[in-house]
């Protein structure tokens, strides 16, 4: 398969971003945001084309779909080490390319109606074509270093998206927060690639995944604390996923991030940026299964699962609709992360692995949906609040039933996206925990819950009365919602199984009925609670809030986590350490050279009378001097 | 005339011009003309070097060894090999970017480009003598200009800070001097004649217990002028004084003396020196690298933020020389060529901020992205390469700086890494704490509405020093691999 190419995809953006960057002033917004489009056009025309090449003509060898890779030296470290930049091409990473490329087109568009007269329209566009040309280069990274430079750059671009309005304090302390915390996992990561560099002597994926390898064969030669070398580095390598996809304890940077203009959010932290933790796992997938027979893979399992719960807890009382989306990815990528870490590697066994990219796959159609969906909602009540929606439903139609399908995907309702990836995920839980399968099946329910609690909160309820009549957005913006509804009601009839598979060899999927049944009665009694509660006005939420009133506060302070972060930074890093370094330098370090400064300067005073210009002063000297050298040459002599 | 002298000779000339110039203009004129010759030639001999590096195996090319004073076998000894031909090429471009953001320097404007064109002859000097004494002297006539042009067109407690700055440094060329002579009163420990040479000491076996005095000595003595912890308080002080072409020179030049000295003297001559205190500097350079990051984040005056962020970045020069594997090594020079960019970048912006808003006070700015998008936007830039963003040349050094410390096996070796590594975290902590506040966020003052933008030479300037920041970021691999080449006879020399 000639792949050369699948260079243009990463390139084209990358090209729309310095055009749009550089030229910024001299480009009238109604072009640059056609540029923007037209980029990401060239780009999805490509990587659908490579989809189709690869899934049904020529990636296929023996009935194992095969590894393509290009790629050319960047940085010589060692004899052996060496940073390639390069693409490699096998089913995930494709997969990812048809996800990056579709939810970034979807926003491109929307975006030219969402930021219309937007005093920063064309920066807006360069970003935006920063963060897809980093994304492409994560997705298609040949080995864990270019992983790890791409990782960067869309952490950076991220941090740019969110300080988009730059003038809002809320919106810089986010952009921050999210930069510094992602940061933080990025330490780990980091060392788990010098790990991984020092004790295999490679970053490549290909070397480094292959079962029979020396990487994968050798992984018990070395070990610190009981474990092995490469175990710990997996587990700092999934450090630096579970920041990039806020797992917990890194989550809080998330909700943050929601300062961001919407299509952002829908872009970068629903669909594609922060499931980069996920593809991570993936990516090193057989090093994380056969290294220390798949011990780190429990603790992506638990913190996946656990994460997922929180999440989904949270979520239940957020009155930000957007927060409440927010918690919703994570939770939602707490199911993947859990997914991976109960997933076997042959044939069936790989279940795991198979329903955690289909849900990733599907995730990113609907929750980009629900985002657009919502920003469509904050551009016409100019709020993002619950409280200042309701009934919206009659003004603007197609945002209430695109929103809807996103709503009944996500809760499991068949036959749309999530309910055959959701399903997948909980065969793949149940078959290895039934407490993780209990946790599965209790974030359903939650989900189901919370989405229609948001649904019927904005869509029906309270009779709102607005200053400016709602309206429907404009055709740019509805087209992509439109066609994403479209997506989230179709993608779950894609036979996953027989193309994204661990080993590579695919298998048939069935649908475990009774796990499908439980799964979706659990959802409709999400989905009915939330219409009692929610559809029309009434004060039962309120009573049922109040009844529950410590768990309704914990809950809504998203478990005070932010202020216990905020505890660490301000009062034991700042205060605690950074300012006594300051002052030690002051005080002691400086102090010391200064006090060394002033003695001498203390000593010259003193010692100055000496140089008296008295010549007597001088000759009494000059005979002390010579009669004590005199006693000590007399002396040694003698001696 | 040969290729490298004339980096000595050019700017005497260029001093001798500019005591016949009257005011200003022709100052300003002579002294951006003679830069612009010396960054030509500096290209010029990357090329040249680049070619005769492929026809011989010679450590140093474009030698040339005249005697100067014969009883102490002293020579006007030069040569240049792949690291100070890079140097040199940092020099030209800070010096000229230098002479642009000095473009109104109304006090006393022949003196002022007098004295930096003298400082410049030194540093040039310096990178290409292979004799002891002869670096030596050019080191003293790089540093000591630096007291008047901090004395005489510095600001707040200039006298204090120039007072400060010339005595931490002349003490620390007293230890050493002292170590030069060591070095020099062993070099015929082999049965040869008392040599200064770089080159001929190096082929002589100095005993054990000389190296192991003489080395904290020469090292302590270079790497005080790299801020090394504890003797690096004369940095901000200075930094804080120094007008700005001075900061830029003297953080994104002058600082890598330091580390350059320690390589080219300390470790090839004095290797099992080296070896035996290593340690000992390690612990003090990984303790400057992680306590600048810390102290940085409490200041708020640009420029000790900057000279914090010096101490911290410079730390880890020191700190990757001391790995003894040539990744490190690599990553210790490309870290030096970063960070002259970086900080003399910094350095010319902090200017210009302060020129248009007469506050350096992170707290009382605010929002200057909106009144001054350009230099805020390059300062973003700035400060995202200084945090080691992909795609800029301080990732590049840095990761190569990892990946070699990470090669020495034993604990305390992976202890100082991951200590050093860490200060990935806190370097984004200070440098988002800048951007956040001073350039982000509304807009603090009404009188900064009215800011002017920035000036033709002013973008010349910091664009000149911004290009190879990218350019070193997107492409490092002929500059890393030209450095790594002429790292080979050192490693031998080491290990």
């Amino acid at each position: 398969m000639n792949i050369s190419y699948l260079f243009l995809i990463p390139l084209i953006p990358l090209a729309v971003f310095l055009l749009l960057g550089i030229f910024n002033k001299k480009i009238k917004p109604a072009v640059s945001g056609w540029i923007g489009v037209a980029g990401l056009v060239a780009s999805t025309l490509l990587s659908f084309y490579a989809a189709f090449q690869y899934f049904f003509v020529t990636g296929k060898l023996d009935g194992a779909y095969q590894t393509f890779t290009a790629r050319t030296v960047w940085l010589n470290f060692t004899d052996t080490l060496h940073i390639d930049l390069g693409i490699l091409i096998d089913p995930i990473s494709i997969m990812m390319l048809i996800v990056v490329s579709t939810i970034s087109l979807m926003v491109h568009i929307y975006s030219r109606g969402y930021m219309k007269g937007d005093p920063g329209y064309t920066k807006f566009f360069a970003f935006l074509s920063l963060f897809t040309f980093s994304m492409y280069g994560l997705v298609l990274a040949t080995n864990l270093f270019q992983i790890y430079i791409f990782w960067e750059l869309v952490g950076v671009s991220s941090f740019l998206l969110i300080g988009y309005y730059y003038t809002k304090n809320s919106a810089v302390a986010a952009a921050k927060k999210a930069f510094i915390v992602t940061r933080f996992a990025d330490f780990g990561f980091l060392i788990g690639i010098l790990i991984i560099g020092f004790y295999t002597g490679t970053w490549d994926f290909e070397t480094l995944n292959n079962p029979e390898g020396a990487a994968i064969a050798n992984w018990a030669s070395t070990s610190f604390m009981g474990l092995s070398v490469l175990t710990w580095a997996l587990i700092l390598i999934f450090m630096g996923g579970a920041g990039k996809s806020a797992m917990f304890p890194l989550h809080i940077w998330l909700p943050d991030a929601m300062e961001g203009p919407t299509p952002v959010s829908a872009l970068i932290h629903a669909a594609t940026m922060v499931v980069a933790g996920v593809y991570l796992v993936a990516r090193l997938f057989p090093m994380y299964y056969f290294v220390e027979e798949g011990y780190v893979l429990n603790i992506v399992a638990y913190v996946g699962a656990f994460s997922s719960l929180f999440a989904a807890i949270i979520a239940i009382t957020q009155t930000d609709i957007k927060r409440v989306l927010a918690f919703s990815t994570m939770s939602q990528i707490g199911y993947m992360m859990m997914a991976l870490g109960v997933s076997g590697f042959d044939g069936h066994e790989g279940v795991g692995y198979m329903a955690s990219m289909f849900h990733l796959f599907t995730h990113a159609m609907f929750k980009a949906l629900l985002f657009l969906g919502a920003g469509s909602v904050i551009h016409a009540v100019h709020s993002n609040y619950l409280k200042d929606m309701g009934g919206l439903r009659k003004h603007m139609p197609i945002t209430n039933i695109t929103f809807l399908i996103a709503a009944l995907a996500i809760a499991g309702v068949p036959p749309l996206a999530g309910f055959w990836s959701k399903d997948e995920i909980l065969v793949a839980a149940f078959e290895n925990s039934q407490f993780l399968y209990s946790i599965g099946v209790l974030v359903a329910g939650l989900t189901a819950f919370y989405m229609f609690r948001l649904y019927f909160g904005i869509f029906w309820g309270k009779e709102t009365t607005y200053a400016h009549k709602p309206k429907e957005s404009p055709r740019s913006m509805t087209i992509p919602l439109i066609i994403l509804a479209i997506f989230s009601v179709v993608v779950g009839f894609i036979p996953f199984s027989e193309y994204v598979t661990a080993d590579k060899l695919g298998f048939v999927a069935h649908l475990n009925y009774p796990l499908a049944a439980i799964a979706v009665f659990i959802g409709l009694i999400g989905i009915i609670f939330a219409w009692i509660f929610y559809k029309k006005e009434n004060d039962l939420a309120e009573r049922f809030a109040n009844a529950f009133g410590v768990f309704y506060r914990w809950s809504s302070n998203k478990f005070y986590f932010d202020e216990l972060y905020l505890f660490i930074t301000r009062k034991l890093i700042f205060k605690r350490i950074s300012a006594p370094i300051a002052y030690f330098d002051k005080k002691f370090v400086d102090g010391t050279m200064e006090g060394i400064g002033n003695k001498t300067l203390v000593v010259a005073n003193k010692i100055k009378g000496i140089q008296s210009g008295k010549v007597q002063d001088y000759a009494f000297g000059f005979i002390s001097g010579v009669v004590v050298l005199a006693i000590v040459f007399i002396y040694l002599w003698t001696n | 005339m040969d290729i490298l002298s004339l980096f000595v000779v050019l700017p005497v000339l260029v001093i001798i011009a500019l005591v016949f110039t009257k005011g200003l203009k022709q100052a300003r004129q002579i002294a951006m003309t003679g830069s612009i010759i010396q960054l030509g030639m500096a290209i010029n001999l990357l090329f040249a070097y680049i070619k005769e590096q492929r026809i011989t195996d010679s450590i140093f090319v474009f030698t040339r060894d005249i005697v100067w004073f014969e009883e102490l076998n002293i020579h006007y000894n030069i040569g240049v090999d792949g690291i100070s031909v890079a140097l040199i090429l940092l020099t030209s471009i800070i010096v000229l970017a230098g002479v642009f953001i000095s473009w109104k320097t109304y006090d006393l404007p022949k003196e002022f480009f007098v004295s930096l064109l003298v400082l410049a002859t030194g540093v040039y000097g310096f990178f290409i003598s292979i004799d002891l004494f002869t670096m030596f002297l050019f080191y003293e006539i790089a540093v000591i200009p630096m007291y008047l042009l901090i004395g005489i067109w510095g600001s707040g407690p200039k006298e204090y800070s120039a007072m400060k700055l010339t005595l931490m440094l002349m003490g620390a060329s007293a230890l050493l001097l002292v170590g030069i002579l060591g070095i020099y009163f062993n070099s015929n420990a082999d049965g040869g004649s008392l040599t200064f040479s770089i080159l001929e000491i190096a082929q002589v076996n100095i005993p054990f217990e000389a190296q192991k005095l003489f080395f904290p000595l020469t090292f302590i003595g270079f790497a005080v002028l790299g801020a090394l912890f504890p003797f690096h308080t004369w940095s901000p002080d200075g930094h804080a004084s120094a007008p700005t072409a001075v900061s830029m020179l003297h953080a994104g030049v002058l600082m890598k003396l330091g580390g350059y000295g320690v390589f080219r003297v300390a470790m090839f001559l004095l290797p099992e020196g080296a070896l035996e205190w290593s340690w000992f500097f390690i612990i003090l350079s990984a303790i400057g690298v992680i306590y600048g990051a810390f102290a940085a984040i409490r200041q708020t005056d640009l420029k000790y933020i900057n000279a914090y962020s010096s101490v911290s970045h410079l730390g880890l020069v020191l700190f990757a020389l001391l790995m003894l594997n040539k990744t490190a090594w690599n990553g210790a020079i490309l870290q030096s060529l970063s960070h002259g960019f970086m900080t003399a970048l910094f350095f010319a912006l902090i200017g210009m901020i302060y020129t248009r808003t007469n506050t350096r006070d992170i707290t009382k700015l605010g929002g200057l992205l909106k009144v001054i998008p350009f230099i805020s936007v390059i300062y973003v830039i700035a400060g995202l390469a200084s945090l080691g963003l992909p795609g800029f040349s301080g990732f590049v050094a840095e990761m190569n700086i990892f990946v070699g410390a990470f090669q020495n096996e034993d604990m305390f070796h992976r202890v100082v890494t991951i200590i050093s590594v860490s200060a990935i975290v806190v370097t984004a902590v200070y440098i988002l704490r800048v951007v956040g506040i001073m350039l982000m966020g509304p807009v603090k003052n009404e009188s900064y509405l009215s800011l002017p933008k920035a000036t033709w030479y002013e973008t010349t300037g910091v664009l000149l020093l911004l290009l190879p920041i990218v350019g070193i970021g997107v492409a490092p691999l002929w500059l890393s691999d030209m450095i790594l080449k002429s790292l080979q006879p050192f490693l031998q020399g080491v290990l």
